[in-house]
């Protein structure tokens, strides 16, 4: 019943990559797969932060901020410390990241604000912080170490075609959190109280608790997907790291097959999400669509995917009714 | 109880994130105050100029405030430098007032906002203050400074970045441009007059195969840059007029090794210019991945803000609109609405990158 569902997707991007293909030979070329492979690793990281959140029926809209944020305080800290270590810069995002997510499990779990409404409020204050943090400078290449931009331009590499560091780190944790979702007590405790809070109470699963951990996480991966945007384009500007980012994320998560109401969803279909949108992304540009039109083709791409995935799901509802 | 509490610490929170350094007006001073005292006003004395960034912290400033401070002796005036902690749309006012009662002869401004501080500035000029904004004029009030000084000509920049792409490419072979969005304007405008420019004989063996729009994203940005090594094999340039553009393609081109002294160049390599200050991009000059890129000179506006200020309080000159004046070097037209030009785009490259900081 559930691999159906992401057999679906998988259907979806197949048609769409042999599609974009015909139309232009040079899609598949190793080049073009090296950009699509690129895309992936930021929206990953971040989507799989956002996963657990979701099934909880949360949403943290303030991710783009948080990851905007993680990247300009490692970036201000390597100005005046440029000989920290990868792991110290990884470190530094992640606790960034954690401290940002706790502050919205906070607000929504002890403060019971809707989610919707504090992380929008928190997507705006964590901009504003980027700002006071930077005193609006932007952090230049030269102050990103090329040991860390190294991990966007190098890893394995098969007949041409490069699986960055980035993207290995990325795979790494979605295969953690796909075995996690299996094993791990966390992760049924947040489908339980996203398939029903009540009767997840009732059993003894604490709603603060899930939504703390939820945000957390989020905030953790979103601050480890900060040093990854510093790794993938080498500077970032308080106003455009990670700016709009929060969008992205979502609709991957959207169209990985995880409902927005909460209590079902898989890593598998959040990693089928990511690749799609990269494909589409890239699509966008391969194919040399006007750029006028490009938002457009965008947006109706991203229709067109949630709409045969919803298709498909009341088509399973009924067969199982 | 907790849900009221948390709910006044995020409004708390919002609010300090919006009006961020709001409380904190207070100016700061930067540079020597060295006044002494003599009377102002009269030809040969020396005069008090005191430059207005948006805010101190501010790089772009630097040099601007380095311009006016070079010209000091040769011009006779005590220069300071004084900023509002940020750049908010009315924190220059307090510090406008300030100057007033200290009673300087000139103040050169880079204006937060081009309708705030109108009656501030007219309270300056009445006191027969000589009022020039530098690089962000007050686009509609334009009657309440004397004179308004842009860094270059903007209509002249296409041009100039034509020919650097086409000197770096040898004046042949395949470019591509990566902007900044289909609405920019000035982006617009120069990318019309690069297609007009190459009908120019000297450029008939180049050919602009593409142009396309990173939406000043760092994502979009180095996508379309990949894009364009992907789908134009034999391209030989990359013209991005757009600092965010530049900056996300220069990685590209140093990632995918195929600039002119890359691992991977063939043919003489792909050739990457465009706009953009020298810090952002001095790595990548330092590793040869751009050869030169160019950007107007904030110190040469300094320089002429300092010239004609002291000078029109000196009477030697009358800076009304829609005339010409003497400057530094020659004639300088004032357009109808008192803009002057201070000069055209530098060129940036392993030569003079290091003499830079903004």
């Amino acid at each position: 019943m559930k691999i159906k569902r992401e057999l679906g997707l998988i259907v979806v991007l197949v048609i769409f990559n042999v599609l974009c293909a015909l139309k232009e030979p040079n899609y598949i070329s190793p080049r073009n797969i090296d950009s699509i492979l690129l895309w992936m690793p930021l929206l990953l990281v971040a989507a799989i932060g956002q996963f657990p959140v979701i099934v909880a029926r949360g949403i943290d809209i303030s991710v783009g901020s948080i990851l905007g944020l993680s990247a300009i305080t490692t970036g201000v800290l390597l100005k005046t410390h440029p000989n920290l270590s990868l792991l110290a810069l990884f470190v530094i995002g992640a606790l960034v990241g954690i401290i940002l997510g706790c502050i919205n499990g906070l607000l929504i779990a002890f403060g019971k604000i809707p989610a919707v409404v504090a992380t929008i409020g928190t997507l705006t204050l964590y901009r504003g912080l980027t700002f006071m943090v930077s005193g609006g400078d932007q952090i230049d290449a030269s102050t990103i170490p090329d040991k860390l931009t190294a991990l966007a331009n190098s890893g394995w590499t098969f007949k041409e075609v490069t699986v960055s560091w980035l993207l290995i780190i990325g795979i790494t944790f979605a295969i953690i959190a796909a075995c996690a979702t299996r094993f791990a007590q966390f992760y049924r405790n947040v489908f339980a109280y996203g398939s029903n809070p009540d009767a997840a109470y009732l059993r003894g699963i604490s709603p603060t608790m899930v939504q703390m951990v939820c945000y957390g996480a989020s905030g953790l991966m979103g601050g480890i997907a900060g040093i990854m945007f510093l790794s993938r384009f080498g500077n970032a500007s308080p106003s455009s790291a990670g700016s709009g980012f929060e969008l992205v994320v979502i609709a991957s998560v959207a169209i990985g097959g995880v409902k927005i109401t909460g209590g079902s969803g898989s890593v598998l279909g959040v990693f089928l999400g990511c690749l799609l949108l990269s494909c589409i992304n890239v699509a966008l540009t391969a194919l040399k669509f006007n750029a006028d039109w490009q938002q457009l083709i965008y947006g109706i791409t991203i229709l067109i995917a949630l709409i045969i995935d919803s298709a498909s799901q009341i088509r399973r509802t009924r067969s199982a009714a | 109880m907790i849900r009221i509490t948390s709910l006044l610490v995020l409004s708390t929170l919002v609010m300090v994130s919006c009006t961020s350094g709001g409380s904190n007006n207070e100016p700061t001073t930067s540079a020597n105050t060295a006044s002494n005292g003599k009377p102002s006003g009269d030809a040969g004395a020396r005069l008090k100029v005191v430059f207005i960034p948006k805010d101190t912290a501010n790089p772009y400033f630097k040099p601007v405030g380095m311009g006016i401070d070079e010209a000091k002796d040769s011009m006779n005036f005590d220069y300071k430098e004084q900023g509002p902690a940020t750049a908010d749309p009315t924190s220059q006012i307090s510090v406008i007032k300030d100057q007033i009662q200290q009673k300087v002869d000139v103040i050169i401004i880079a204006a937060n906002a081009p309708n705030t501080l109108n009656e501030v500035l007219d309270d300056a000029r009445k006191q027969g203050i000589i009022v020039l904004t530098v690089d962000a004029d007050l686009t509609g009030n334009e009657s309440h400074r004397d004179a308004g000084i842009l860094p270059t000509d903007f209509a002249k920049v296409g041009q100039s970045q034509l020919e650097i792409m086409a000197k770096q490419m040898n004046y042949e072979g395949e470019f591509a441009i990566l902007s900044a969005t289909t609405s920019a304007s000035n982006q617009n405008t120069w990318i019309a007059t690069i297609k007009d420019g190459l009908k120019d004989p000297k450029y008939s063996k180049m050919k602009l195969v593409d142009t396309v729009y990173g939406n000043d994203e760092p994502q979009k940005s180095s996508t379309e840059m990949e894009g364009l090594l992907s789908k134009y094999p034999n391209l030989k340039g990359v013209l991005s007029p757009t600092s965010v553009g530049l900056a996300a393609a220069a990685q590209v081109l140093q990632n995918s090794g195929l600039y002119p002294t890359g691992t991977k160049a063939k043919n003489g390599g792909i050739h990457l210019t465009g706009l953009s200050t020298p810090n952002q991009l001095k790595k990548y000059v330092t590793k040869g991945v751009i050869e030169g890129f160019q950007l107007w000179s904030p110190k040469d506006m300094g320089t002429l803000a300092a010239y004609l200020g002291t000078s029109a309080k000196r009477k030697k000159i009358d800076l009304k609109f829609g005339t010409e004046v003497d400057g530094p070097k020659g004639k300088l037209k004032l357009d109808d609405k008192g803009v002057v030009y201070a000069g055209d785009l530098l060129t940036f490259d392993k030569t003079n990158i290091d003499k830079f900081d903004f």
